[in-house]
């Protein structure tokens, strides 16, 4: 395909330069044709239909886009599909198993850390980067490692409430 | 047995919200998620600079890029008579720019294409040739003698001046001041903030031309305003438009007004026959959508030397922008301005209040605010402290002296507005002592010796939640009331529909909870939908914290029909009279005999499959709710603070909140809600504003420049409760929403006053940077009033 939007498009531009890329995303190895300037966002959005992540300020400050890029988070939306390419890429749809929710899905859930939910998927994301390098962080480290996300609605303390609850329940897993 | 409430999720339970299944797993469906069959993509044009003639647009280019489908001018719009749109104020607003351009970010152009790559493209090739003009940013300019006319389309438009108001009892007002010991004397401004919903407006507007009907999906708080909005602008028949807003990424009152963009939307589907997708960048939305604030204050306050407030006046200028495009109750001019000092027992009060036109974007949307109480909130609670400190009273005696008293109730304020209830002395006492004030002076005391500068701020407001009844409030013409539909399913099942619209506030949750309440069906077997104007009963939409006070209020009333009609199905099938029969919760029983009793699922089976003789088939009812009056909630917001002088920094070391809301639904969502908003309050308070150059240029254009506060710098919240029952609602239950956003400003700013009093500095405009509070410090001057602006500034 020439451009992820070309599914609408009757006669596709056919001077468009593209080029083959394989991510892995959520685990599975996904092969597509994109036009280099594609961002990371759209082609998540897109072209693989995975809406969970969302665009929020298009300059990096929102966070709403966040996703693990080999496990760090990383806004989707300055990063090009094609510096993807053989790279790991977590969504939020990979967070919960066919039959389970992620204790961080579940901590939201439980300490009501979302109100509009647009900020919540890059939230978790970013969250996740955390806990997975740090299972027991203080309320500090929790704030600091959200500090690269915004929220309008909750006021982050039960984010945070909602990340230490997690925390709780990945030691308590883990032992 | 009567069920356990708490069990079932009715009132009172914090029961975890329904909505979060789906946004925790990233199956939110917002607008621009939605993807239609052979749909195009449109971007919008906007002017670079801030007042111009437009002297010419050419678009041929443009149209030779591959996968351009159309573009669009004013030109073209005003071939179909859409150039101009009427706003929910009754001015006008451009909807592509034909004569002048009048703010930095006005639409003068769309392109529709097949991605939005392309359209953005596009747009990039439009040439437009612009005349400049002098550009107008404040109301002074506005106002001045030889000020450029900014809104010459307008016929009897002879200045800048939108509107003069007035209310209020002059001559018992001077009067008030005549008979004063002292009178103390402020002026603020309250600048220019956005709400900025992390989500920015959308649309995608879907003309069938098949069966002449048009559905929008589109990013709005209130679906039915728009339905008849666009009914009036598109001459489309309401009954072949169809407004569906689905999941909101926020509002914030950013998401009521009527946008060009969807409008264009919706032109560019009816010319091409195709769904056509419109996502606003941040950029787009910073510069272009509602605005909040922008109004200059001053006023004074006559009073006694024992303490006691004899009367005050209020003057406001507002800065509504090229257009005055807010919505606002038609009868009030300035919002609910005059809502100022409803906590205090006042005998006279007057305010007048101006509106200008000015070259930035349309602004005064209540953010998250009902219809600018922030506002007067904010000057309300500068004026006390300035005034207790003129006359060397306590700031906290100085209030508890004024309060209306609990047994005052229902008591009309100087301004003509009637309060329902509270405990006010009681919230104030409660916050006072988590915050550690009986020590507070000494302790401020010691620290100043050593260098530190510590500040208490108290901010105690009621404020009007619940727009409204109909007598008083409107939204271009259409009254203010609400409504629910509940249908019972012949299992005990329930759908839930209201006319509201939830962007984040949990209805999905709630409003089963209040059906739980009323019927003892629990909660989780209620499913609540809104938001699509062809299912849902009319109604005015989400803002102005009036979802629970009249939405809220609507779902208990159509419960308590559905009840009404399940005890005449009970009776028949306990084979006793109505009369004959109780209810407690979930369950009707014969009076004589407890154990013999049926209940609202066996009610429902028989509503569909054994109704007695005479009685109408189903178990469905809706009702549309007219509030008697508004709501009152009561808040004290406490902030001490540290400041460090050498640079201005301040640092917030304890932040308490006491809110008395009524009777909270769920009470987990309710502390949500107040924490939201003391964020919000925070933010407005230490960073968060949009300034201009005195070109026009928006200064805050994206959020590397319009600063938000993250998790680091948010401080914690310790929240406290009390609880008077609203007198007038079915449940006791006041709005809340936005009684933080409110409230919180002037406790910040209070602090940090409090903090440099000793300098002899009465205000430092918001927001307190610190180099505006270093500045105050080193100076010992005031920082208020109308800034001059220069350009890079």
């Amino acid at each position: 395909m020439t451009s992820l939007y070309d599914e609408v498009a009757p006669t596709p531009p056919s001077d468009v330069p593209t080029r083959r890329i394989t991510v892995s995303v959520n685990g599975e190895p996904r092969t597509l044709d994109v036009e280099p300037r594609l961002l990371l966002a759209h082609m998540l959005r897109q072209g693989l239909k995975l809406t969970g992540t969302h665009t929020g300020c298009d300059t990096t400050n929102c966070g709403a886009c966040t996703v693990l890029f080999d496990g760090r988070p990383i806004k989707s939306c300055t990063m090009l599909a094609v510096q993807a390419d053989g790279h790991e890429v977590e969504t939020v749809e990979g967070l919960a198993s066919a039959s389970e929710l992620h204790p961080i899905q579940e901590g939201f859930k439980q300490e009501h850390g979302l109100h509009c939910g647009f900020c919540t998927p890059g939230m978790m994301l970013a969250a996740k980067a955390l806990l997975d390098k740090n299972n027991n962080p203080t309320e500090d480290e929790v704030r600091w490692a959200l500090s690269g996300n915004l929220c309008r609605c909750t006021g982050y303390q039960n984010i945070v409430k909602s990340v230490l609850w997690a925390a709780e329940k990945m030691r308590a897993e883990s032992n | 047995m009567a069920l356990d409430e708490i069990k079932i999720g009715g009132l009172g339970a914090s029961r975890r919200r329904v909505e979060d299944n789906r946004f925790i797993r990233g199956k939110g469906q917002y607008v621009d998620d939605i993807v239609l069959p052979g749909m195009l993509h449109m971007e919008i044009l906007r002017s670079p600079v801030a007042h111009a003639r437009i002297k010419s647009i050419d678009v041929s280019a443009a149209w030779e890029i591959p996968g351009v489908r159309l573009v669009l001018t004013g030109e073209m719009m005003a071939a179909r008579n859409l150039a101009w749109m009427p706003t929910l104020s009754y001015d006008t607003q451009a909807v592509l720019a034909t004569d002048k351009v009048r703010f930095q970010g006005q639409e003068v152009a769309a392109v529709i294409a097949d991605d939005p790559y392309i359209a953005k493209d596009a747009c990039q090739k439009i040439v437009v040739e612009y005349e400049m003009l002098p550009a107008i940013v404040n109301p002074n300019q506005a106002k001045a003698a030889n000020a450029p006319l900014i809104r010459d389309d307008k016929e009897n438009q002879p200045t800048n001046k939108i509107f003069d108001w007035e209310i209020g009892d002059k001559a018992g007002t001077d009067k008030a001041f005549a008979e004063a010991d002292k009178v103390s004397k402020i002026e603020l401004h309250y600048p220019r903030s956005h709400p900025s919903p992390l989500e920015s407006c959308g649309s995608i507007a879907d003309f069938n031309r098949a069966t002449g009907k048009l559905t929008v999906y589109m990013t709005t708080q209130a679906p039915h305003i728009i339905r008849a909005a666009v009914a009036m602008v598109a001459e489309l028949p309401e009954h072949m438009i169809r407004i569906v807003s689905p999941d909101l990424g926020g509002g914030f009152g950013n998401k009521v007004p009527v946008y060009p963009g969807y409008v264009i939307s919706i032109l560019a589907s009816i010319l091409t026959e195709r769904p056509v997708k419109w996502i606003e960048d941040k950029s787009g939305n910073l510069i272009s959508t509602g605005f909040g604030r922008d109004v200059y204050l001053e006023g004074e306050m006559a009073l006694r030397k024992d303490g006691k407030i004899l009367g005050v006046r209020m003057h406001t200028i507002s800065d509504h922008g090229a257009f005055y495009a807010d919505a606002q109750p038609s009868k009030f001019k300035i919002g609910l301005m005059h809502s100022a000092f409803a906590c205090y027992d006042i005998p006279a009060a007057h305010l007048t209040a101006t509106g200008y036109y000015t070259n930035k974007a349309p602004g005064g949307v209540a953010y998250r605010c009902s219809f600018r109480v922030t506002e007067a909130m904010f000057f309300q609670e500068r004026m006390v402290q300035a005034a207790a400190d003129d006359l060397g009273i306590d700031q906290a005696e100085f209030r508890r002296m004024n309060f209306v008293k609990d047994d005052m109730f229902p008591y009309r304020t100087a301004f003509g507005f009637l309060t329902d209830s509270g405990q006010y002395a009681k919230c104030l006492d409660i916050g006072l002592e988590a915050i550690g004030y009986k020590n507070f002076k000494a302790e401020q005391e010691e620290a100043r010796k050593r260098g530190r500068l510590l500040g208490i701020g108290i901010s105690t407001m009621t404020e009007p939640l619940g727009a409204g009844n109909s007598r008083e409030y409107d939204i271009i013409g259409i009254k203010m009331f609400d409504s629910a539909e509940l249908r019972v399913h012949m299992t005990g099942k329930a759908l839930l529909r209201t006319g509201a619209k939830s962007q984040g506030q949990g209805h999905e949750t709630t409003w089963a909870q209040i059906v739980a309440h009323e019927l003892g069906i629990p909660a989780e077997d209620v499913v609540v939908e809104e938001g699509d104007t062809d299912t849902a009963p009319f109604g005015m939409g989400t803002y102005a914290s009036r979802s629970t006070p009249v939405a809220g209020a609507a779902v208990a009333m159509v419960a308590r029909k559905i009840r009404a009609k399940a005890r005449k199905i009970a009776a028949h099938l306990l084979e006793v009279s109505e009369e004959d029969i109780e209810w407690e919760l979930g369950r009707f029983y014969v009076r004589s005999n407890q154990e013999r009793g049926v209940t609202i699922q066996d009610c429902a089976l028989a509503a569909y499959s054994n109704m007695p003789d005479g009685l109408e088939p189903g178990l469905e009812n809706n009702a549309y709710y007219d509030p008697p009056n508004l709501t009152w909630p009561f808040a004290a917001y406490i902030a001490k603070v540290e400041i460090d002088p050498e640079t201005g920094v301040w640092d917030v070391l304890k932040m308490v909140a006491v809110d008395d809301c009524g009777v909270r639904i769920n009470p987990m969502i309710v502390e949500g809600q107040i924490m939201g908003g003391l964020t919000e309050a925070y933010a407005m308070a230490s960073m968060q504003y949009i300034t201009f150059d005195e070109e026009g240029n928006c200064i805050g254009s994206n959020f590397m420049d319009y600063l938000l506060p993250t998790a680091w710098e948010t401080p914690g919240f310790e929240l406290h409760e009390v609880v008077t029952p609203c007198p007038h609602h079915p449940i006791g239950a006041k709005g809340i929403g936005e009684c933080a956003t409110v409230g919180g400003p002037a406790a910040f700013v209070n602090a940090v006053m409090n903090a440099i009093h000793h300098t002899g500095v009465r205000n430092v405009d918001m927001p307190l940077m610190p180099n505006r509070v270093y500045e105050a410090i080193q100076t010992g001057k005031d920082i208020s009033g109308m800034p001059p602006v220069k350009s890079g500034d």
